[in-house]
């Protein structure tokens, strides 16, 4: 097919939708074919396979990819026999449907990248759909056009009579005979007579009948496929008689060739194709660099947008009037534009950021997959619990997190979970069970992944950690420590690597791309009962809702979105574990205290929190901590501004801002202040008991 | 006036396909995922043209034609069918239902403008 009359940067904005959609439609396919493994789809269901199916290899053909079209043919023509309960939903039609859905997933990535999947690529499987069609069917090869197939033999110079009689229903359906007339005179010179015999006299006539019938002569050197392509919409409503009045004998000769004997057609339609195939392929590669740059949006927040940059330009003209009136003796101030202005800016904040953010759905959805995949391969009975679904994060975000997910899960699976007979020996139900969920806490997005299997062998990990030398024969480490081992560099439990785990990727590159994205892991083991990881991740990496707070003449932020409370304690509240660590005591709760002004070292600030004030934090990792401040000045949108470039990281701080007087305030980070132990010890004031050696990280992790 | 053309069909590709060539041809060019969505776009505009894909969620395209054309103002509103090859049964349910004609798919832009200019006056 040839893309007349777009140009090729059009063509090429039409190929990076369809690869989206295709993309999407994948995805949807995906939830559709997991859910076909444990029940039959209804009807709705097998509409929508059917429906992937279709729009993908519509917009296949448009763009000439054969490979796709012809497999979709027999995949969609599949769908459809099994729509019509012409074929059953065996459990041997259910896989194939899945791993037909596979090779899609393949034509389709081959496509955008602009090269072949391979020859054979897909063809047992299609094989076996084209079986269950029947022997008769045959991977249709689907012309990009119709039209060229008809036979359009030139017969030469010829007077065609053409009687057209519409059925008195012609116009329900919107047909206007006049533009067939003009069609038809376009094939050549046309004498036209118009039989008005059966028109009824006025009162008896229905506007919405048809009453005309027309005889055509047609001189033309058209053939007869011609002309009945002209009544192509209308051979149902119409009698349309064709006839060829004169023909000279040379045209006789050439009349007999019969129409249907064109076996070439198929052929000449060929090289349209590949001439579009190569238009495309040069663009390929750019397709491919766009494709990975776009983003689809909710059409809300653009309108969301549009309206919010409107009242802006209003605010504006608003603003600019207020000063123009504003003169040494008028004491009216532009109060109320200012204020609309600081409105509106944060909105429009708020607006541009929503347009980034995306549902971690499209990562979780490939999930049920990999699990049900890798349970058969190792015989484990798993369920795949999922919730969070929509909770939205960046999609730069989302895009890497596909990968760490895909990775735990497996580990989960692989190492975490047991054998059916060892949890039923172990009196757990045979099936072993994954969580995996998604929550905003604090600015962050946390992604759990829990099973209840096994947990961390503790033994085991430490034996191989000393085995491979990560760490000393005769190191004393928590229980904790060992847990983080597992993300140790080169660190593999795995004592036959087996294809489920061992690809070459450690738990070590895990932690690493999630650090990269500013967030990082953690993990709970309990022996017996289970392994828990989190993943916390900034929800977005450029802003931030912030709490400005001081302390002595420094200003921090602290996120909006972790603080509890904040209160000024009594000196009754307050508690003494030991000459470094302190508590305060809040219903009936132990909340440790940081003590910003002795971490940071700040002059001026106020020492004695009860004499300041105790802000309440919540951890994201869980557990609470209590952060002394001299007071709380505001809050804020906060534009995050990396130190990386410059500084080496410095512990608590994930980075700073500018305030609006220009000053630099710095950015509080609330996991690692509460991992941070204290560097200047108490003043000694207070006469609580002492206790050295406290483990402050029970306390913390509360 | 330009004249105005609807579009429906669940697949963005083949709505912006459609959008763009008719935008090309001087068309205004009204876009619908499905028959419902459709339905209450068209609602107090005046449409010359509608083209509109069969297979889609909520509303088919063969439901969308036959309501259509119960409505006054779409009576004589040419409206064409995306079908695919062979598609001989959507083709005469889509006629039965009222619609004027059919595009069949995959199609190039010049074979849509073709048939768009040969039911729209």
């Amino acid at each position: 097919m040839s893309n007349d009359g777009t140009s090729g940067s059009d063509f090429e904005r039409f190929r990076i939708t369809f690869f989206e959609e295709c993309n999407e439609i994948l995805a949807d396919l995906e939830v559709h074919l997991t859910q076909l493994q444990e029940e039959a789809l209804d009807n709705e269901g097998l509409n929508a396979v059917f429906r992937a199916a279709h729009s993908i290899k519509a917009g296949a053909g448009a763009f000439g990819f054969t490979d796709l079209v012809n497999f979709t043919h027999s995949f969609e023509a599949l769908l459809d026999k099994m729509r019509d309960g012409e074929i059953d939903q065996t459990p041997q039609v259910a896989d194939l449907l899945v791993r037909g859905g596979d090779v899609l997933a393949e034509l389709v990535s081959a496509a955008q990248e602009n090269r072949s999947a391979g020859p054979d690529f897909g063809a047992d499987v299609l094989e076996q759909v084209n079986d269950l069609l029947g022997s008769g069917q045959k991977p249709t090869e689907v012309s990009s056009d119709a039209d060229a197939q008809q036979a359009t033999v030139s017969s030469g110079m010829g007077i065609w009579t053409i009687r057209l009689t519409p059925n008195a229903d012609l116009f329900k359906n919107a047909t206007e005979p006049l533009l067939l007339i003009r069609e038809l005179r376009e094939l050549g010179s046309l004498k036209i007579q118009c039989d008005r015999s059966q028109l009824p006299p006025l009162r008896k006539l229905d506007p919405e009948l048809a009453y005309f019938s027309w005889t055509f002569d047609l001189e033309s050197e058209c053939s007869s496929a011609d002309i009945e392509e002209v009544f192509e919409f209308v051979d149902d409503t119409c009698e349309i008689a064709i006839e060829r009045a004169v023909s000279s004998e040379e045209d006789a000769e050439t009349a007999e060739v019969p129409p249907e004997g064109t076996e070439v057609q198929p052929e000449v339609s060929l090289p349209a194709k590949s001439v579009a195939a190569k238009e495309a392929a040069p663009a390929g590669n750019k397709a491919k660099a766009a494709a990975a740059s776009s983003i689809r949006v909710e059409l809300g927040r653009i309108d969301r947008l549009v309206n919010t940059v409107g009242e802006l330009v209003i605010t504006q003209a608003m603003l600019a009037q207020e000063l123009a009136d504003l003169t040494a003796d008028n004491e009216r101030q532009p109060i109320a534009g200012q204020e609309q202005l600081a409105n509106l800016t944060r909105e429009l904040q708020e607006c541009v950021m929503a347009i980034r953010m995306q549902p971690v759905k499209s990562v979780f959805a490939r999930m049920p997959r990999l699990v049900r995949d890798l349970s058969g391969k190792l015989g484990k009975k798993i369920y795949l619990r999922m919730s969070g679904e929509h909770t939205e994060v960046d999609k730069t975000i989302i895009e890497e997190l596909a990968d760490p997910l895909t990775h735990m899960i497996r580990n989960s699976i692989d190492h975490g979970l047991e054998t059916p007979d060892e949890r039923v020996a172990a009196g757990k139900p045979e099936e072993g069970t994954i969580d995996l969920s998604a929550a905003h806490v604090g600015g962050n997005i946390v992604i759990s992944i829990s099973d209840d299997g096994a947990g961390i062998n503790r033994e085991r990990v430490l034996a191989i950690a000393i085995d491979k030398g990560i760490v000393l024969p005769d190191a004393h480490l928590t229980d904790q420590e060992i847990d983080e081992l597992i993300f140790a560099p080169g660190f593999s439990t795995a004592e036959e690597v087996t294809d489920i785990s061992g690809r070459g990727v450690g738990m070590d590159v895990v932690r690493r791309n999630i650090v990269s994205l500013g967030g990082r892991i953690q993990i709970q083991s309990q022996p017996g009962h289970g392994t828990r990881l989190n993943m916390l991740i900034p929800l977005t990496l450029a802003v931030l809702d912030g709490m400005i707070v001081a302390v002595g003449n420094q200003r921090y932020i602290l996120p909006i979105t972790s603080i509890v409370e904040s209160f000024r304690p009594s000196p009754s509240q307050m508690r003494r574990l030991d000459d470094w660590t302190q508590v305060v005591q809040i219903r009936g709760e132990f909340i440790r205290i940081v003590r910003l002004c002795d971490l940071f070292n700040v002059e001026n600030a106020t020492h004695d929190p009860t004499q300041g004030l105790v802000v309440l934090t919540e951890v994201a990792g869980g557990g609470k901590i209590g952060i002394t401040v001299d007071e709380l000045i505001g809050q804020q949108q906060i534009v995050i501004k990396s130190l990386n470039d410059n500084f080496d990281p410095v512990p608590g701080i994930s980075g700073a801002t500018i305030l609006g007087n220009g000053k630099v305030a710095l950015i509080l980070d609330i996991e690692q202040l509460a991992g941070m132990k204290a560097t200047v010890p108490l003043p000694h004031d207070g006469d609580g008991p002492k206790e050295v050696d406290t483990p402050v990280a029970i306390v913390a992790a509360e | 006036m330009a004249k105005r053309a609807l579009t429906v069909d669940d697949s963005k590709t083949m709505r912006d396909m459609v959008a763009f060539t008719l935008k090309g041809a001087g068309f205004d060019v009204l876009e619908a995922e499905d028959g419902v969505h459709a339905l209450s776009v068209v609602k107090g505009q005046k449409v010359d043209v509608v083209i509109t894909d069969i297979n889609m969620p909520n509303m088919d395209g063969v439901t969308l034609v036959r309501e259509l054309r119960a409505k006054a103002e779409f009576k004589s509103t040419p409206i064409l069918i995306l079908t695919t090859e062979g598609g001989d049964d959507k083709k005469a349910s889509g006629k039965a239902a009222g619609a004027t004609g059919w595009i069949v798919k995959p199609f190039a832009p010049d074979k849509l403008l073709s048939v768009v200019n040969k039911v729209c006056p």
